[in-house]
């Protein structure tokens, strides 16, 4: 029972760094109808840029910021560069696009930091603390939840109670009608993509300590869970995300911990594929049929 | 009088291949005018034009003698152009309050965008009763009203209509129509109504414009367009 109730912490905190990612992908996802597989490298090369400065100032909250607002600065900067540029009409084409941005992350990175894993220190203290001879939570955990919940109540309200929120919904929904009515839609995109990449940034900044540290790779088995999550939950609804990033925590965690770490990522590819065959739309997914 | 909108020798369409030849329209202010013709005619890229959703490979729109071929379709809205497009533009994902606030968001009058909208409530009854539905729950005739509504949120001086009696009861497109004209007299807005039912768009208009392939091939009073019987049959076919 112990051990069961230390896998159900363990797997919340872990569920709830792959509820912020795979909302990072939800909110791509409604604003573009895209499935951003360049996520987990942005999240990356900001956590690098967040990581440096931290080292050279020596404070960690300064890397931290740095690396959000990296995120902002990337996800914007590869709507407007790139994805902009790419033929929409196929949806492949954009997922063939942020595969490649993937390896072209992921050169540039290894060639400026190199390949090895570097040290990522956590802003809190990793020792869980022990209730009833039982490791629960420890306060990098709290921060984590903390972190979390604070970023699904900023983007609900923010989609639902702001202007800025309802432009970007409309421009999602119907980008010609929105034009029609003084909504600037291209910019409502890349302001998608920004908030996107800053939350990828912020389940970086929060799963990287948990992990072997900073390296090129570090999310990618990392965003094959939130990607899962993210499916789970129905691509389109962020609640569907967060149940969804827990499912995949608390079963990561149920798996490796009584059957073995190795079996973890098959686990997930298991649950991936029940979902998509049993219930494609995901759980939370809306209807795609609609009345004329 | 001096005209609203006056469009010159406009040429425009998708592509290399040209949907639109060399239109000509003026529109005075407060006038009602129907465009008709049959599937094919270009009536719908017409308003496109007009909008800014097509851009015109040559010729004139002016606005006040003001040139609008490089406004951006976003600011239209703001040159006090409406364009509801056909099939009625509803975002069905978004509830009812949200589509008519969409239709204020741009307006930098605040308080009289508040009004507007309760004006629109007040106008349409069974949108106030429906705020928080989502627009696809709505029936056809909600709809309509519901993208009538929000454009006059705008306070439009020129509404652009596409095909507003499409899939409604001839009950609900006779209100519709009674509506435009109340609006018109009551506000001086002037309309530009693209319409395959030709008998409730000529019922309130004051001039008809008859298109076929891309072309003006008539403009005459509504009322002389109404007992035209060797037009009507040609290209209106009733």
């Amino acid at each position: 029972m112990d051990r069961f109730i230390f896998l159900t912490f363990d797997g919340l905190s872990r569920g709830a760094v792959y509820a912020a990612f795979a909302l990072s992908l939800v909110l791509i996802w409604r604003a573009a109808r895209i499935v951003n597989f360049a996520q987990g490298a942005m999240a990356v090369a900001t956590a690098y840029a967040g990581y440096s400065v931290a080292t050279a100032t020596g404070s960690y909250w300064l890397g931290f910021a740095v690396a959000l607002v990296g995120g902002l600065l990337l996800g914007a900067g590869v709507e407007r560069v790139v994805m902009r540029f790419v033929d929409h009409s196929s949806p492949l084409n954009g997922v063939v696009v942020a595969l490649g941005l993937v390896l072209v992350i992921q050169a540039v990175l290894g060639m400026i930091y190199g390949n090895e894993f570097r040290p990522a220190g956590a802003p809190f203290s990793r020792d869980a603390f022990v209730v009833g001879g039982v490791a629960l939570l420890s306060r990098f955990d709290l921060w984590v939840f903390a972190a979390v919940i604070a970023v699904v109540a900023l983007l609900v309200l923010l989609f639902t109670r702001t202007a800025v929120g309802l432009r970007m919904r409309a421009a999602a929904f119907a980008p010609d009608v929105s034009r029609l009515l003084g909504v600037n839609v291209g910019g409502m995109l890349t302001l998608g993509w920004a908030l996107a990449a800053a939350v990828g940034s912020l389940a970086g900044m929060l799963v990287i300590p948990t992990e072997l540290g900073l390296h090129p790779n570090a999310m990618d088995i990392v965003f094959v869970s939130a990607f899962t999550a993210a499916v789970v939950g129905g691509l389109d609804s962020a609640i569907g995300a967060v149940v969804g990033g827990v499912i995949v925590g608390l079963l990561l965690s149920y798996v490796s911990g009584y059957l073995g770490a190795t079996v973890a990522p098959i686990a997930v590819l298991v649950l991936l594929l029940v979902v998509l065959l049993g219930r494609p739309g995901g759980l939370f997914g809306s209807v795609k049929a609609r009345a004329a | 009088m001096t005209a609203l909108l006056e469009v010159k020798g406009l040429t425009a369409g998708y592509g290399a291949a040209p949907v639109l030849h060399d239109i000509d329209l003026s529109i005075e202010q407060g006038q009602i005018v129907a465009v008709m013709g049959a599937n094919g005619a270009g009536k719908t890229t017409l308003l496109r034009t007009l909008s800014g959703l097509v851009k015109p490979t040559s010729g004139e729109i002016r606005l006040d003698g003001a040139d609008l071929r490089t406004t951006k379709v976003e600011q239209m809205v703001r040159r006090g152009i409406a364009h509801v497009p056909e099939g009625r533009g509803v975002v069905t994902e978004l509830t009812v309050d949200e589509n008519l606030r969409l239709g204020g968001l741009w307006r930098s009058d605040k308080a009289d965008a508040r009004k507007a909208l309760d004006e629109v409530y007040e106008l349409f009854e069974p949108l106030a009763r429906r705020k928080r539905h989502p627009g696809h729950q709505l029936s056809g005739g909600e709809r309509q009203m519901l993208a009538l509504g929000r454009a006059l949120i705008g306070r439009p001086r020129l509404m652009l209509l596409d095909e507003p009696s499409l899939g409604l009861a001839p009950r609900v497109i006779a209100q519709i129509m009674a509506l435009l004209r109340d609006l018109r007299n009551s506000t001086g807005m002037t309309v530009l109504l693209v319409e395959q039912n030709v008998r409730s768009a000529l019922s309130i208009a004051d001039i008809g414009v008859v298109m076929s392939l891309g072309r003006v091939v008539t403009r005459n009073d509504a009322a002389t367009l109404r007992t035209d019987d060797e037009l009507r049959h040609a290209y209106l076919g009733f």
